[in-house]
């Protein structure tokens, strides 16, 4: 039975189951999509950063830079210790500080502190980095992320929540300039 | 005998594949393809099956949880009979497929086998590469430990080097805002399902076209191909000078898939399995985190790059790799086949092999990373302090507690990631070694800030001091004439 535009009953009926599961493939695309990409969509209103207590201010003594560590403001249970984030804290002269993100700026490895020669470096590529967190040499491109920090009733806060990394164009990790 | 005749017969007629398996099987293969040349690609889908058995049995025991995996491998490796044995298995299993898909990938580009009518076969082929190093990273990453974590880092930071989209696609990778739980479940996921269901597809894929389009024949310098010729003249070889595939040439594939799969338990035995190395605890930074050996290249190449060259190399490089091998037939489809005519393509093989095994033995050394605890653990050689002033050996001192060591090696000790300085002097005067201490430069922090000016000058007295026995160190001569014109001899009174 062939219709007057020249299409059959069963090519019709084809054409129209097809239709169908192309609209209920948007719909169930629709979710899978916002399942798919909730890392990136979920709680970006706030973000994914905080304020974490780092300790208090006993605990890192004027004019030396010392390791902290915080547990990181959005976690799992089944995170273990990958929830632990470790970061520098420096005192400058007992009332201003520098925190700087353990990831060193290049590829992400993490820095070690020396203080003999008051020099950040890295295991990986072999940057290295001046106490201030300026860029001393090797293959980084720029100097240590460093977090926000704030000083309440004797402890010391930082905005952390986020892994730091070379493209980030977070306002919480500011960039410091290379200098030298 | 007649029972199993009978069943099989049985099957037959409800299945109705006997009479293509005999066909596939038997179809003709030119003789000389019946090489020693020509068993890696069935090699590497025997060591891929291997992978899913072992990968399977891996499954039993493994928790793809961040907090479990680092325990569940140790548990492997300790407690469960023959776990070390099955991890060994799998973990030389991957390095052996990655090494056999490269060779069987150089076998093909030499003997021209991407060209007509083999285009599509070899950008599979491609494709096939990419998911096999798709599933040894994914793979690395499952061996939770401090090189997997600091690894996805690397991998984050590569990542988020991409314009305007970077920081998303970390979050994505990582399943959030940190290396964490969710990092190693999605992973996973890629590891058992995503992954391998893609390998298997694209197997599939390329091994029904080996099979629709013949196997390439054995290259002959002048044998050219055409378009318009190539589909009969490969029909009358096989007609001519052929050989059913079975089992006229798949015994050679059969003895060497079986003496691989030899050399995979040789090295899971003797080796043993890989790591894992320290938990994936990031409070723990005393860790000088490694990739696995087919991405040490990589490795290398990222400590070499200038920084400003590092963005666009990590996101174009690759890129232009990939379209290069994906585009090879289209460009060159036709022509001869043999490598002998074929100049071009053997070098850029050579080029591409010593290129890739220079940077892997590099990073196998790391020349470019500071020894850590050069300074407390490595003593300079007697022979640098043997007759020395007080204040030159007060300068070895600061050499040592300032981590010059760290990056400078004496006497073959210490860092390489600068110069040696075993004849310094000779190189440098005295007031250029007073500026490069002090100012840094050419990749040396500046240490002006950091040294007192006793220290300063103690050690570039120290300095001062290596150079070979009856080589005198260089000296500025126009500052020799200044000082004299003064009235005065050369002194060391500035020091």
């Amino acid at each position: 039975m062939t219709m007057p535009s020249g299409i059959t009953r069963r090519d019709l009926f084809m054409k129209l189951g097809v239709l169908f599961n192309g609209v209920v493939g948007v719909i169930l695309a629709v979710p899978i999509v916002r399942y798919l990409v909730s890392p990136v969509t979920r709680e970006r209103k706030v973000g994914y950063e905080s304020w974490i207590p780092l300790g208090n201010l006993e605990q890192f003594p004027s004019g030396e830079t010392r390791l902290a560590t915080y547990r990181n403001p959005v976690v799992n249970p089944w995170d273990g210790d990958t929830a632990d984030i470790a970061c520098w804290v420096r005192n400058i002269d007992g009332q201003t500080f520098q925190v700087f993100a353990i990831n060193c700026a290049h590829l992400g490895c993490p820095v070690r502190w020396f203080p003999q020669s008051s020099l950040f470096m890295c295991p990986c590529h072999g940057g290295a980095y001046y106490q201030d967190g300026s860029r001393a040499s090797g293959p980084p491109e720029r100097g240590l992320f460093e977090y926000h920090y704030r000083i309440e009733s004797g402890k010391l806060l930082i905005k952390a929540g986020e892994m730091p990394t070379p493209g980030q164009a977070s306002n919480i990790v500011r960039e410091i300039g290379s200098c030298a | 005998m007649r029972l199993i005749k009978s069943i099989g017969e049985w099957l037959d007629a409800r299945l109705q594949l006997g009479a293509s398996i005999r066909e596939t099987a038997e179809h003709p293969v030119p003789r000389e393809t019946a090489s020693w040349f020509y068993v890696f690609g069935s090699a590497a889908f025997v060591v891929f099956l291997l992978q899913i058995v072992t990968g399977i049995m891996l499954a039993f025991i493994y928790v793809p949880s961040a907090g479990e995996a680092w325990n569940s491998l140790q548990t492997l490796n300790h407690n469960v009979a023959l776990g070390w044995f099955i991890r060994g298995l799998h973990g030389w299993g991957s390095n052996f497929m990655v090494a056999i898909v490269l060779i069987h990938m150089v076998q093909v580009f030499l003997f021209g086998a991407y060209k007509y009518p083999r285009e599509l076969t070899w950008i599979v082929g491609v494709f096939l590469l990419l998911v096999t190093l798709g599933m040894a990273f994914t793979g690395q990453v499952l061996r939770f430990d401090q090189d997997a974590y600091w690894g996805l880092g690397l991998g984050a930071s590569i990542a988020s080097r991409v314009p305007f989209i970077g920081p998303s696609i970390v979050n994505l990778m990582l399943g959030g805002p940190i290396i964490a739980g969710a990092t190693l479940s999605r992973f996973f996921a890629l590891h058992v399902f995503v992954v391998p269901g893609l390998l298997i597809a694209f197997v599939a894929v390329h091994l029904l076209m080996v099979l629709k389009l013949g196997i390439n024949e054995w290259p002959m310098p002048g044998r050219v191909v055409r378009k318009a010729t190539y589909v009969r003249e490969y029909h009358e070889l096989t007609k001519r000078d052929g050989l059913p595939f079975v089992p006229g040439a798949i015994w050679k594939d059969l003895i060497f898939s079986a003496f691989i799969l030899l050399s995979i338990a040789a090295c899971a035995y003797y080796f043993g399995p890989f790591g894992p190395s320290g938990p994936p605890d990031p409070t723990i930074i005393q860790t000088a985190p490694r990739p696995d050996f087919f991405f040490l290249w990589l490795y290398a190449v990222l400590s070499f790059l200038p920084p400003s060259m590092e963005t666009p190399a990590l996101l174009i490089g690759p890129v232009v790799a990939i379209l290069a091998l994906l585009l090879l037939p289209f460009f060159f489809g036709e022509g001869e086949k043999s490598w002998r005519r074929r100049p071009t393509a053997v070098l850029t093989i050579l080029l591409a092999v010593v290129s890739l095994g220079t940077f892997t033995r590099l990073a196998e050394h790391t020349p470019w990373s500071p020894v850590m605890d050069a300074w407390s653990g490595l003593p300079i050689p007697s022979e640098f302090l043997h007759n020395r002033t007080a204040l030159e050996r007060q300068g070895a001192l600061i050499f040592q507690v300032k981590q010059c060591h760290n990056c400078h090696s004496l006497g073959e000790q210490g860092g390489k990631r600068g110069p040696a300085l075993d004849a310094v002097a000779v190189r440098l005067t005295q007031d250029q070694l007073i500026r490069q201490v002090i100012q840094g430069g050419g990749n040396m922090p500046a240490y002006g800030k950091n040294l007192s000016p006793a220290q300063a000058t103690a050690l570039v007295a120290f300095l001062k001091t290596l150079h070979p026995a009856g080589q005198s160190p260089a000296r500025d001569a126009s500052r020799a004439i200044a000082l004299e014109t003064e009235g005065g001899a050369p002194s060391s009174a500035n020091q």
